[in-house]
């Protein structure tokens, strides 16, 4: 694929599998590097297809107020978060579904964010993940101090932010992109370029030569990537990683990908994009260009399929057990998080909630 | 020393007994603070602990999530009142929630120091009164100390708190000097102080208009004969209801002070609360002195737009005249 220099970042995504699965020869990256690492992607890239769908479902359903899926983005968010440590901090949106399974976050705690039960989700900080963050791209700056902290700890740790093309366009990811490039920060900015926030198109969203670009302006490489070949999300990520670790400070990384499901369960996308993009896209799905490669290069074999869909189905009922008629949390705990120590006028109005409950049970 | 010193003393103090605190801001470092606040804390400490960060309040305070996260205690700088708003997104929505987001699991133990409010002939945008947008929010402390001593003592207390806290330096009483014993702890945060005891009118305020009352109660002793008993709230949240209470039961009469506007001030809060809870005490409506609801006027104007002592007082006779029929 030819090279698409501008001021030094190349317009072409960094690609390592084509579409149909072979390898693309001009990428620069070592692919058998990876070949112990690749079936476990797949594997959770099928799962997080599969749970994803049961998410839509249990929406249809009535069990989830809302979900946004991220059909379309497996490889994107799946090959990110495998090239990190467990103990590396990732601060993510609300769309990284692919992401928390990498690191082992139970789908019923994440159910529980959807149904309206806990804000944010439970069982994200355990797993060194911030909840889940609807505030669009606010969080990029809780990476940003997160990696300050690492410097200071010398632990080592890269931090990791998760944004989409619509918060790049967000005052508090500049102010982002710019402290941690002054402190030379171990975080990376990884944007999920997925074509649409909500219903704007790229075209009103920046003007940029890539969203890539953008890191030229703050003094940080830049790198795009093919957003639906898991092998270099991966590979730049893991570039990124180590860059950040021996103290060569941020990277801006662009997957460029697709949304290929609605912003929400709440959208309805047939207003503002045509069926043909979405099937131009349906035709570079992830999970397909992955499997064409295990297949192609003697890495596959049919239990690998077997495990996924195992995985996957557990999965999927360890979320329907989760969520499906669950309880309400309690009012009274809304009040105990406030503060550490209530304070007389949480007291005060807790025990009146309390009370008017009682007189209407 | 001056309040100045004594919350520089205080953040060299914090910085000594704790090596998780770390001070950042605009001219916080090189400066040592636009107003001095922060001189010589980079000397003593490094500039890993005490660091100036580019011209971005939003980032101020989100980075210090991130931090608090990772098991800091920073105690960021916003250099003026009225630079919070461009920070107000990570404060309500970021600060103020972490805790209860992770149901718990995630203190804020930030401590974010704002010179504020006016009365020192400050360009636009420098003599805010910000306490009510805090104290709204659930989740953030609102501390603000009248005296060196208080600000050196609350100001250790809110850093060794695992709360977030709004605290809010009055300006005007930055070159105000007092006898502060380093080390020493005044009353805690949430406990009121009782400046001046009487039993004529309680008058309720905080920050850099406690002098001003104590100055009317003067004249008013003086003039007209009236006890007045000045409350100094200290901090806003938690708010020391129990004691303005016990004085209003002895007195009968409320007037509350406060250089912010008047509608949906602390005022109407105060105004509120001892209207629910002690009607029958009450000899006469509960009164606001307090600034007006126009933007903050020019420095030429401050003086006649802020509540001084004749507003006060006007006040206080109100309350006293106050006719039943």
């Amino acid at each position: 694929m030819a090279d698409l220099l501008i001021q030094g970042i190349n317009l072409e995504p960094r690609q390592l599998l084509a579409p149909d699965g072979t390898t693309t020869p001009t990428a620069g990256l070592d692919l058998t590097a990876l070949h112990d690492r690749l079936p476990a992607m797949y594997e959770t890239m099928v799962a997080t297809r599969e749970l994803d769908e049961e998410f839509v479902n249990l929406q249809r359903q009535g069990q989830l107020a809302l979900f946004p899926s991220c059909r379309g983005q497996e490889a994107a968010q799946v090959g990110c978060a495998s090239a990190l440590r467990d103990t590396d901090w990732l601060f993510p949106q609300y769309r990284e579904l692919g992401a928390f399974l990498v690191r082992g976050i139970d789908p019923g705690g994440i159910g529980l964010a959807w149904r309206g039960t806990w804000h944010g989700g439970v069982g994200f900080i355990e797993r060194c993940v911030g909840p889940i963050s609807i505030a669009i791209g606010t969080h990029a700056l809780h990476a940003v101090g997160a990696a300050m902290a690492s410097t200071w700890l010398a632990d080592g740790g890269v931090t990791v932010a998760f944004i989409g093309d619509g918060a790049t366009s967000e005052g508090d990811v500049h102010e982002a992109l710019n402290l941690a490039a002054v402190n030379q920060a171990p975080c990376i900015f990884y944007v999920q370029n997925n074509g649409w926030a909500i219903s704007t198109p790229l075209t009103d969203q920046y003007r940029a030569p890539s969203l890539a670009h953008k890191a030229i302006g703050y003094g940080m490489p830049g790198v795009r990537v093919d957003g639906n070949d898991v092998a270099a999300c991966y590979l730049v990520v893991a570039e990124a990683a180590e860059r950040a670790r021996r103290g060569a400070g941020p990277t801006l990384i662009e997957a460029v990908t697709y949304r290929l499901g609605p912003h929400t369960t709440s959208d309805d996308p047939t207003r503002y994009r045509s069926d043909e993009e979405v099937d131009a896209w349906e035709a570079l799905d992830p999970i397909d260009r992955c499997r064409a490669y295990l297949l192609g290069s003697g890495l596959w074999d049919d239990s690998l399929e077997e495990r996924a869909r195992a995985t996957a189905a557990a999965l999927r009922t360890s979320l329907r057990d989760a969520v499906f008629d669950a309880p309400d949390g309690s009012v009274a705990e809304l009040f105990d998080h406030v503060f550490v120590e209530p304070t007389p006028v949480l007291v005060a109005q807790r025990a009146e909630l309390l009370a008017e409950l009682g007189r209407e049970v | 020393m001056t309040m100045v010193q004594a919350i520089g003393a205080a953040l060299h103090d914090a910085m000594e007994a704790d090596d998780r605190v770390v001070v950042f801001g605009e001219d916080v470092g090189r400066q040592g603070g636009v107003f001095r606040v922060t001189d010589g804390l980079r000397s003593t400490f490094g500039k890993q602990r005490c660091f100036d960060t580019p011209l971005a309040e939003s980032a101020i305070v989100g980075a210090a999530v991130g931090m608090a996260i990772r098991g800091f205690r920073p105690v960021p700088e916003i250099q003026f009142d009225g630079f919070t708003y461009p920070a107000f997104d990570q404060i309500v929505t970021h600060l103020a929630k972490y805790r209860s987001r992770t149901r718990g699991l995630v203190n804020m133990p930030v401590t974010l120091r704002v010179p504020s409010f006016g009365g020192i002939g400050s360009p636009e945008h420098h003599s805010e009164s910000t306490e009510t947008y805090w104290a709204h929010t659930a989740g953030l402390k609102v501390v603000v100390p009248s005296t060196p001593s208080d600000a050196y003592s609350l100001l250790r207390d809110s850093i060794e708190l695992d709360d977030p806290v709004v605290f809010l330096e009055p300006k005007r009483r930055y070159w105000a000097r007092e006898d502060v014993e380093r080390g020493k702890r005044t009353e805690p945060i949430g406990k009121a102080a009782v400046r001046r005891a009487g039993d004529t009118v309680t008058v309720v305020t905080y920050g850099g208009l406690v002098v001003t009352a104590l100055e009317a109660a003067a004249v008013a002793h003086d003039e007209h004969g009236w006890d007045l008993e000045i409350i100094d709230l200290r901090s806003l949240v938690p708010l020391d209801f129990d004691t303005v209470a016990a004085s209003v039961v002895k007195t009968g009469r409320c007037v509350v002070l406060h250089e912010g506007p008047r509608t949906l001030g602390m005022g109407a809060e105060l105004a509120a609360r001892v209207q629910e809870e002690l009607f029958w005490n009450l000899e006469a409506p509960v009164l606001r002195a307090t600034g007006f609801d126009t933007p903050y006027p020019p420095a030429r104007l401050e003086s006649i737009w802020l509540p001084g002592v004749d507003r006060l007082l006007d006040t206080v006779e109100r309350s006293l005249t106050y006719d039943h029929a």
